[in-house]
This record gives structure tokens, sequence and C-alpha cells, in this order.
């Protein structure tokens, strides 16, 4: 990728003249526009002073400051709050090591984590000296990390094999261990917060994705009992809205388990979101994989590949890369749709929002503040995803061949 | 790089196969727990003639369908800890069986939940807000005793000088959209031949951003939290609650239909949290009261004589452990809306002991 950096400076265009130049070029080329730029200055100028006094002097930011703590976590218990401080340790160092490993966008992403828990850990508010050091230990775990990634043990398998395992680990660290003294279980209702909504989008993720795909070979398979199973639950889920299937899941289906049958609240909630997503996963990939044209698959055939080995190897790595703009498109979406887990009744970032609303009787006119907060949190991780998925496209040439 | 990145995307893969199979395996009882998924809150496999109280014992806690979105009643202190009037009745039962009023899982339900959750035995109590009505009583299971007479009232702006729903006549009105309050407006207004205009709005807080803004002359809702919103106004003293009462609300613990045992016992809990009251032992002073010669307050503690403790399965003791953990009625009501509850300050009107001319009356303990 380096080779290309010599031909990129020489198409370059000129540089732009000076900025009076451009000023006069682009905003004040006749009376008009001129005009129009005078008026749309004052126009944002105000907009702006508005915004600038609310955020500052005018919004009342206590609901906010004083329940970090039930944003980041909800309900979980304080004195296991070290398994999640662990965890974002562990994440921490995984950057680091996939940032020497991958570099890229990874780098990017490593940065602005240790950067962001760096400075949290530095400023100049009263918090314990172990959240401090907690939050220092962050971009030195990323060091450290960096320094291991350059170490043998820094291949791609290892570093893809250490977040799968952290995947696991997260979940078990989460749930803790029955009859394990220092790691009793918490109970999913007690997961709140950020980390709830994180981790509903993450298994939503992670499982609507190879459903999704399943599902999507199954609907062009040629076994006419598959084809069938797999277009009805496509239609059929694709044809409910997401509200429907989440009450679906926890309010009907209980009605209908025997007795003695009841499945975790978190769960249910993300059997509904999984199968939601994965229906939509499956017609995107469907997409992909009829834009692959026929010859790939008689190719295949000619140099001795079954089936499996053609659809692994030749048709499904194509058909993924065409529509990662749309699958991202869905995660994204999906991200979002965790705060409809509010309806029924999960502790995730909007409910917590409700709840510290109504925690003080001198917030409960405060849902402005409390609802932008939320609103700034989901941009940031949606916009990071978008982020990481133009850099994928591009890494990986999309559009270009 | 792709190669890295496919290799990347196959682990991913075969990653979210397996949780998937986990997440399926979760769903038929019969597969073994697979260690990676999240524990199952299966309650315990209900043996044929199990009572609730033997369930509940055997799993060491009791689950209380409650709420975290209500001032006052159900909501959560800076800690995230579970607190409020609802809280605390589930809390007392807890105090009850397991002498601990901490063992107790709080589920949070919406509305539209509350119902479900008691049929399907989800939850022990519902404590979370809810007004007894018969279709209620009929479908979702047994209402123990009325622990707060609520009302739904309404909020004007001292200036305007109304002082009835009459002199509202061609108001706009403030009310959260679809929900039994709005439906209460309108009946009201229409019974009267009165003529209004709502304004609104699918959550409570903008609700009343709107009526402070002026955008309505009046809102609308329980009068206990027209309390809350009042308290928490930048100038209370320019809004007043009409003296008028536009619904019944009487808000009660529930419990799911088909164990008498497990009904008596909750309603036993609250008589006693009334009667604790009525007999003045609070949980500052219960210790003292166990030689007081009173013999009421002697057999309510559990010192002599019998209330029927041994035949709902509870310890003698158990009215001692309850007013220890969370106070008798009045306590209760004043650490979350008394003069300097936690929450905000509601007079207690007609949640007042019958004795003081209030509605607040349970049957003697003996």
């Amino acid at each position: 990728m380096s080779v290309n950096t010599t031909t990129a400076e020489e198409v370059r265009p000129p540089s732009p003249p000076g900025p009076i130049r451009w000023l006069k070029k682009n905003l004040f080329s006749n009376w008009y526009n001129s005009l129009l730029t005078v008026i749309s200055g004052v126009i944002v100028f105000f907009a702006l002073k508005a915004v600038i006094l609310w955020v500052f002097f005018e919004a009342n930011w206590d609901p906010v400051t004083h329940s970090l703590k039930l944003f980041a976590v909800g309900q979980y218990p304080p004195d296991q709050l070290w398994r999640v401080g662990t965890i974002v340790c562990m994440v921490s160092f995984l950057f680091g090591v996939s940032w020497k490993v991958w570099g890229g966008t990874v780098r990017t992403f490593a940065l602005a984590i240790a950067l962001v828990l760096g400075v949290a850990g530095l400023l100049p508010v009263s918090m314990g000296l172990g959240l401090r050091l907690w939050f220092l230990s962050n971009p030195l775990l990323t060091a450290i990390g960096y320094q291991v990634g350059r170490t043998p043990v820094g291949k791609s398998k290892w570093v893809a094999l250490g977040w799968v395992v952290s995947f696991f680990l997260t979940i078990i660290l989460l749930t803790g261990i029955e009859g394990l003294p220092w790691l009793p279980p918490v109970k999913s209702g007690l997961w709140g917060g950020l980390l709830l909504t994180f981790l509903l989008a993450m298994v939503g993720i992670a499982a609507s994705f190879p459903i999704g795909v399943a599902l999507a070979l199954g609907r062009q398979s040629s076994l006419p009992v598959v084809k069938a199973f797999c277009v009805l639950f496509i239609e059929l889920v694709r044809g409910v809205p997401l509200v429907t299937v989440l009450f679906m899941a926890s309010i009907i289906l209980p009605l209908f388990l025997p007795e003695d049958v009841r499945i975790d609240r978190v769960l249910r909630a993300m059997m509904g979101m999984t199968l939601f997503a994965a229906a939509y996963m499956a017609e995107n990939v469907r997409g992909g994989l009829q834009a692959i044209p026929k010859g790939q698959v008689e190719a295949a055939k000619a140099v001795g590949l079954n089936g499996f080995q053609t659809m692994a190897l030749i048709v499904l790595p194509q058909a993924l890369r065409l529509v990662i703009p749309a699958i991202v498109g869905q995660f994204i979406a999906l991200f979002m749709d965790t705060t409809l887990a509010v309806i029924v009744g999960l502790m995730e970032l909007l409910a917590v929002g409700r709840a510290v609303l109504e925690s003080n009787v001198e917030w409960k006119l405060l849902n402005m503040e409390v609802y932008i907060f939320i609103a700034a949190i989901f941009w940031i991780f949606n916009y990071s995803m978008s982020y990481a998925s133009r850099r994928l496209e591009a890494a990986l040439g999309v559009g270009k061949r | 790089m792709s190669r890295k990145i496919f290799a990347l995307l196959s682990l991913f893969v075969v990653l979210s196969i397996l949780l998937t199979a986990c997440a399926q395996q979760a769903e038929c009882p019969e597969c073994t727990p697979c260690p990676e998924c999240p524990e199952e809150a299966a309650a315990p496999a209900a043996e044929e003639g199990q009572s609730r109280l033997e369930i509940v014992k055997e799993r060491g806690k009791v689950v209380c369908g409650s709420r975290t979105d209500l001032l006052g009643f159900g909501y959560l202190d800076e800690n995230g800890r579970n607190v409020g009037f609802d809280i605390d009745l589930c809390r007392a039962v807890a105090a009850a069986i397991f002498n601990d009023p901490e063992a107790v899982e709080f589920v949070p339900l919406t509305a539209a939940e509350r119902g479900p959750a008691l049929q399907t035995n989800e939850v022990d109590i519902l404590s979370r807000n809810c007004t007894w009505t018969s279709s209620r009583d009929a479908q979702w299971g047994n209402f123990t005793v009325i622990m707060f007479y609520d009302g739904q009232g309404m909020m004007v702006r001292k200036d305007s000088g109304a002082t009835k729903l009459e002199d509202l006549d061609g108001a706009t009105v403030c009310v959260t959209t679809g929900t039994t309050t709005e439906l209460n407006l309108a009946d009201n207004f229409r019974s009267r031949g009165l003529d209004f205009t709502p304004v609104t709005f699918e959550d409570t807080a903008s609700v009343y951003n709107a009526y402070e803004e002026g955008r309505c002359d009046a809102a609308t809702s329980d009068k206990s939290q027209l309390a809350a919103v009042r308290a928490g106004f930048a100038n209370p003293d320019d809004h007043v609650i009409l003296d008028v009462t536009m619904s019944k609300e009487p808000l009660t613990p529930a419990v799911p239909q088909g164990d008498d045992q497990w009904f008596d016992i909750v309603k036993t809990v609250m008589y006693v949290l009334i009667n604790a009251e009525e007999l003045g032992v609070t949980s500052q002073n219960v210790d003292e009261m166990m030689n007081s010669d009173s013999p009421e307050i002697r057999r309510m503690l559990g010192v002599e004589g019998d209330f029927g403790q041994s035949d709902l399965g509870l310890s003698k003791d158990f009215a001692a452990n309850v007013i220890r953990a969370v106070g008798n009625y009045g306590e209760i009501y004043d650490r979350y809306m008394g003069p300097n509850g936690d929450a905000f300050t509601l007079d207690r009107g007609i949640n007042k002991l019958w004795k003081d001319g209030g509605l607040i009356y349970a049957p003697p303990l003996r």
C-alpha cells in the first residue's frame, strides 16, 4: 500500500491559493452570493450562540454527571464492578496488539480509546484513586499490547484468537460462575446501561451474521423444504416490526411455555433481535450472492472444487465483500434498535435515562439534557462503526474492481 | 491485507455459529446448560404440589415485579439501588420470610408486561404502582391490600384563578397519550358538559415541560405524580393542584392466582405494616416494645399468643423482623413522601390511618 504514496502525491491538484482568494471566490463572488453569505452567517452565529449558551450555561447536566455509573453499567453490583473494569482493560490490551499487527483503522481506534480513557483519568474532578488508576492503566495496557505485538506472538491468527477468547471471557466474567466465591453469579436483570446496550448489539451482530448467511444460502438452495422454510422465515420476520417481535418474545412466548420453563429476560430480547436482524441480513447477503457471475461457480467446478468449497472459497468471500456497506448499515441499525428493549423492561441506555429522570425531584423535567447525552453516545459509536466500514471497504477495494 | 480480514471474518463466523448454538440450546429445557451463555434465570422446577412459599424459600429470594421509573414509588438511587414505597412493600415480604430485606430480586416491568408477568408466575409479587380494577383482578391475579389511595388530579397555574373543573371550560390540557388518564379526562369533562383541547405526549417529562412553558392551561395525572412534578418546578407556589379527584386509583400489590397461602402471607405482611403504625411500633422502638404491656403489641411481635404465623408458614416473630427492616406503614410513607422524604413531600390525605380520618385500615392481628 505504501507503494502508492508517490503516485498519489503526483496527481494531487495544486494547493489552493490563500484564504482571502478562497473566500472571495466561494463566498463573495457577486452581490447576491455576498448577501446570502452574510445572512447565513448571521443565522449560524445566533444558532451557535444559542446552542453554546444552552450547553455550557443554561443546561443542568446534574442528572448526567451524578449518574455516570448508572449510564455505564446500570444496576451491576458496585462490589463486582472490577469485572467490567477487567473487560475494558482486556479490550485496551487487545487493541494495542492489534494496532501493531493490523495497523490502519485499528490504530485509529486504539489511539482514540487510549486517549479518551487516559484523559478521563487525568480530569481534575473528584474520583476514587482506584478509578483514576484504572483509567490510566488502560493507555498503559494499550502500549504494552503494542510491544507484545512486536514479539513472535504478534501474528494475525493469534490476535484473532485473542479477540474470540476475550468475547467468551467477557460473558463468563459478567455472568459469574456458581460456586466460585470470588466470581458470584450476577443476574442478567442487573446488567444495564451502556454495558447492556453493547451486549445486546454485540450478541445480535455476532449471532445474526451466520444465521443470515445460512438463510441466504438456504433461500437459494435446490432442496424444496429448506428453501420453503427459509423463504417463509425471512418473509414472515421482515413483514413484522421489531417492536412486535420483542413483544412476542417477552410477553406472548412465556404464556405458551410450560410452567417451569423460564427463559432469561435478556436472552429473550437477544433472541428476538437476533432473529429479526438475521432475516434482513439474509436479504442483504442474497443480494451479494446474486451479483456473483455464474462463471465464477463454473470456473470453481472446473478446477475441481466441490459444492462446499465453491461456496466457502469462491462465492461467499466475493459476495460478502460486495455487501459490506449494507451489512454495516444493518449493524448500525441493530445497535440503535437496542433502545427498543426499553419497552420490554430491560435497563438499557434509554431505560437508564428514564430512571435517572425519575430519581430526583429536581431532575424530572431535564429530559432534554438526558436524551441529548444518550443521543451523543449513540452518535459516537455509530459514527465509529461507519468510519470503520468505510476504511474496510477501501482496504478491500470495494467498488474499484 | 484482505486475506487477514477474510481470516478474521471466518473466525467471526465460527464464533457466531457457536454462540447461536448456545442461544438455541437455551430455548429447549432438556439441553445441558452451555457455559458460555448467560445463566438462565429459570425458576426452580415447580414440583407437583409445591407451594409458592416453598419455591421462594428454595430460591432464597422473593421475585418482585417493580418499576424503576416512578419517583417516590419505584425508582433508583444514585448507586442504582431499587428504592421507593412499592419497593419497600416487597422488602417487607422478604424480611418476613428470610429476615433479610435484601433477599429480593427486582424485575422491572413495563405497563404492558405486568399482567402477563403475574399470569405466567414470573413474579411472586407485583408491586408496581398498579391500580386494582375488577377486570385485572379477574384476569391477572389476586390483589392483596390497598396500600395507597391515589386519584387523578389536575394542576393549574395559580394566577389562572381556577378552583374546580368547571373553571376549565375550553382549556387546553396536557396529558400522556394512550393511558387511562387520557380517557378519564375525557369522561370527566364530557359528563360535566365541558369543552377542552387535549395536548398529548408520549413521555411524562414532555407533558410537564409543555405545561411549564405555558403550552397548556392545565396538566393532569395521578395526584401523587402532580405533587412530585410541582415540587420540581422552579416556583412550586405558582401552581396549585385542584381539589378534585377525577378517578379512583387504589394502588395495590398483587400476587399470582392459585396459591391461597401465599396470598395470605402477602396480605398479612401488609396488615402488620398498618397495625404497627396503629400500635405505635416503629423500627426504632421495636425491641423495647417487646416488653410492652399491651397484649396486642406483644402478640404482634411474637412475644406471646399467636395470630396465625404457623399456619402461614412464617416464624413466630416475623412481624418484628418486618418492622425492624422497613418500619411501619407511616415510616415507609414518610421515608419517601413525608415532610423530609427522599423523593418529594405529599400530604398523607386519605392515606392516613382510619383513626386519623383516612382510609388505611387493616383487620386485627389475632
